[in-house]
C-alpha cells in the first residue's frame, strides 16, 4: 500500500506539469501561420471571408487567446480534444486509432534493448578488459551513433530487398484476411525491423549503464560474502548481483521513454506505420494544429504513465525506497 | 598537462580524436575541393560510385555531385551541432545555476518547467517548435538548442547545490560579494567542467536530432546536409541505396567521433572514474 501511496503522490505531483505543457504548446500554437479554419477553407477549395468569420465564430476562434485557452483546458478535463478538420474526425478518436501501433513498437522494442542490454552489459562486466568487453562496448558506441532512420532504411535495402524475408514497410498485410494466430503473426512480421531500428539506440545505452553498475556492484562487500561462502560465479550474479544492479535500468526506462516516443516519429515514417509518431508528422506537415495539441497531451500522459509503472517497479525491486516514503 | 597524457594514453579517445579532426577538416576545404554550388546539376544522375571519376561517390537522384554534398554537409551538421549545443548549454547553465544557487520557490519554478520539457518527448516538441516557425536553418538550429537544455540544466543545478555551501563560497560571501558575482566568478569556474564534458554528449544527439528532421524533409532544404541527402536517397532506395547509405555512414562517424571524444575527455580529467 505504501507504494502505491508514494507512486500516487509522484503522479499527483506531474499534474502541474501536464498543465504547464500544454499552457506553454497552446500559446506556442498562437505564433503558427494559419489556424484551424485557414486548413479547412483550403480544403473546401477556398470560400469568402464572411464563411471564415462565421467558421471561426462555431469554433470559438474569435475570442481573446486567454479564453480560448480556458475553452480549451475546460474541454480536455471532459476528455474532449476538438476536431480533426484534416480526418473530419475528433481528435480523440483519431488518436486512439492510432495508438495501437506505437504502444506495440514501443514495447517490443523496449524489452528487445532491455533484454539484450542486460545481456551484453552482464557478459561485458564480467570480462571486462578483455576482447569480449571490448568487442561489446564498441558494436555499442556504434550502435549509440547510428542514426535509426538510416539503420532503418538499410535494414530494408537488406532484408526486404535482397534477402526478402521480411515485408519493408505497414503494419500488416492488407492483400489477404487473415484472422487470430495468423494475423498476429503477419503483425509481427512486419514489426521486427521497426522494433530492431527503435531499440538499437537504447540497446546501446542499456548495454553501457548495465555493464557499469555491474562493475560497480561486483565490488562491493556483500558479493564477497558470497563468493566467500562458496557459491559458484553464476549463482553469485544471477541471485545477488543482478538484482541490486539493475536499478539504474529501471531509472533509465522511466527517462527514456519520452525519448523512445520521440524516436517512434521517425521510425513509423520510415516503415509507413500507421501510429501515433507518423500521425504526429503529419499533421505538421498538414498544419493540423488540434490534432498536434492533441498528440502532444497524449504524449506527455504517456511518459508520466510510463514513469508512474517504473515507480513501482522500482520500490517492488528495493524495498528501501518505500521504507524511507 | 597530467588530463593531456591522460586523454593520448586512450586508444579510443585519439582515434575519436583523429575522425573528429577530419570531418572538420572537410568542413574547412569543403570550398577548395568542390568551388561550385554542391547543390547545383553536376552530370547524369544516379551514376554509381567509384565508375566515374569525375564523382568519386556517384551522383544523387538529379545528378548531384554526392561527395560534393558529403563536403559542405559536413559544415551543416558541425554548424548545427556547435550552435546548437552553445544554446543549450548556456540556457542550462543559467537555469542550473539559479535554481541549485538560490533555492526555494525559485528552484520549484525551475524545476517544474525543467520537469515540463522532460515529460514532453523532445522529439515531439521539435515537430511543434517546426511546425510554428517554419524550418529555415536559423530556427532549426535554434528549435534543437531549445529542446535539448534540460540535462545540462539538471547537471548544472546539481554542481551547484553541492559548491553552493563550500568554504570558499562563504569566503566570499563574508568578503561582501554580490550573488551575481559569486554565482557567476566564484561557483561557476568549479561546475563547469562536467557540464562541458556533457556537451559532447549533447551535440551527438543535436547532430542526430537535426539529420532525423532533414530525413523527414521538416529542415532546411536549401542547404546541402546529410539529412537531407538521406531523405532524397530514400526515394531511389531498391536499387540506387547508395544515395541514402554514403551520407549514413558520415553521420555515424561524426557523431561517434563526439562521442569518444566527449568520453576521452571525462576518462581524463575523471581518472578515478575511468572504465565506466
Amino acid at each position: 500500500m505504501r507504494i502505491l501511496s508514494l507512486a500516487g503522490r509522484r503522479l499527483a505531483a506531474s499534474i502541474p506539469t501536464l498543465v504547464l505543457i500544454l499552457i506553454g504548446v497552446f500559446l506556442l500554437l498562437q505564433f503558427a501561420p494559419g489556424d484551424t479554419v485557414d486548413a479547412m477553407m483550403a480544403q473546401m477549395g477556398g470560400g469568402d471571408a464572411a464563411t471564415a468569420k462565421e467558421l471561426r465564430k462555431f469554433y470559438g476562434l474569435d475570442l481573446s487567446i486567454p479564453a480560448q485557452l480556458g475553452n480549451y483546458l475546460w474541454r480536455l478535463v471532459r476528455l474532449d480534444l476538438g476536431f480533426s478538420s484534416i480526418y473530419g474526425k475528433p481528435v480523440a478518436s483519431v488518436i486512439l486509432e492510432r495508438l495501437p501501433p506505437t504502444i506495440l513498437l514501443m514495447t517490443a522494442s523496449l524489452s528487445f534493448a532491455f533484454f539484450f542490454g542486460l545481456v551484453f552489459g552482464v557478459i561485458a562486466a564480467r570480462g571486462v578488459n578483455r576482447w569480449p568487453d571490448t568487442l561489446i562496448s564498441t558494436l555499442g558506441l556504434i550502435f549509440y551513433a547510428t542514426p535509426s532512420f538510416w539503420f532503418g532504411l538499410m535494414a530494408i535495402v537488406v532484408f526486404s530487398v535482397y534477402l526478402q524475408w521480411l515485408p519493408p514497410g505497414g503494419f500488416e498485410d492488407i492483400g489477404t484476411v487473415r484472422t487470430g494466430i495468423w494475423r498476429a503473426l503477419d503483425i509481427a512480421s512486419h514489426l521486427v525491423l521497426p522494433t530492431l531500428t527503435l531499440g538499437l539506440i537504447f540497446l546501446a545505452i542499456y548495454l553501457r549503464i548495465m555493464r557499469a553498475s555491474m562493475l560497480e556492484v561486483l565490488n562491493l562487500d556483500y558479493v564477497r560474502t558470497a563468493r566467500a561462502k562458496g557459491l559458484d560465479e553464476t549463482r553469485v550474479v544471477t541471485r545477488h548481483v543482478l538484482r541490486n544492479a539493475l536499478l539504474p535500468m529501471v531509472t533509465l526506462i522511466g527517462l527514456q521513454a519520452g525519448t523512445m516516443l520521440g524516436g517512434s516519429v521517425v521510425v513509423e515514417s520510415v516503415f509507413s506505420l500507421p501510429g501515433l509518431g507518423r500521425l504526429a508528422y503529419e499533421s505538421v506537415v498538414q498544419r493540423d494544429l488540434n490534432t498536434l495539441l492533441g498528440i502532444v497531451f497524449v504524449s506527455a500522459l504517456l511518459v508520466i504513465t510510463v514513469n508512474f509503472v517504473v515507480d513501482l517497479i522500482y520500490a517492488r525491486l528495493d524495498p528501501r525506497i518505500t521504507a524511507e516514503g | 598537462m597530467d588530463a593531456v597524457k591522460r586523454y593520448f594514453r586512450s586508444p579510443a579517445a585519439v582515434a575519436g580524436l583523429i575522425l573528429l579532426l577530419i570531418v572538420i577538416a572537410m568542413a574547412i576545404s569543403a570550398g577548395w575541393f568542390y568551388p561550385r554550388d554542391p547543390l547545383a546539376l553536376a552530370g547524369r544522375p544516379l551514376v554509381w560510385p567509384f565508375s566515374n571519376p569525375r564523382f568519386l561517390l556517384g551522383t544523387d537522384n538529379s545528378g548531384r555531385d554526392i561527395a560534393a554534398q558529403i563536403f559542405y554537409g559536413a559544415r551543416i551538421s558541425l554548424l548545427i551541432g556547435g550552435v546548437a549545443t552553445a544554446i543549450a548549454i548556456l540556457i542550462g547553465i543559467l537555469v542550473g545555476a539559479f535554481a541549485g544557487y538560490y533555492g526555494g520557490w525559485v528552484d520549484n519554478v525551475l524545476m517544474r518547467i525543467t520537469e515540463a520539457f522532460q515529460t514532453l518527448p523532445n522529439f515531439v516538441l521539435l515537430l511543434v517548435l517546426v511546425a510554428v516557425f517554419g524550418s529555415t536553418l536559423t530556427t532549426v538550429t535554434i528549435a534543437v538548442g531549445v529542446v535539448s537544455w534540460p540535462a545540462p540544466a539538471r547537471l548544472t543545478r546539481a554542481e551547484f547545490l553541492s559548491l553552493r555551501n563550500r568554504e570558499f563560497v562563504q569566503a566570499g560571501r563574508t568578503l561582501g560579494m554580490r550573488n551575481i558575482q559569486l554565482i557567476f566568478g566564484e561557483i561557476l569556474p568549479n561546475a563547469l567542467p562536467p557540464v562541458i564534458v556533457y556537451a559532447s554528449v549533447v551535440m551527438a544527439v543535436a547532430i542526430l536530432l537535426e539529420s532525423a528532421l532533414a530525413f523527414l524533409r521538416l529542415s532546411d532544404p536549401n542547404v546541402a546536409s546529410w539529412g537531407n541527402l538521406i531523405g532524397l536517397g530514400r526515394d531511389v532506395l531498391r536499387v540506387q541505396w547508395y544515395v541514402s547509405a554514403i551520407p549514413g555512414i558520415a553521420i555515424l562517424v561524426t557523431v561517434l567521433a563526439v562521442s569518444l571524444v566527449g568520453q576521452g575527455l571525462n576518462d581524463a580529467l575523471n581518472p578515478r572514474l575511468k572504465g565506466r
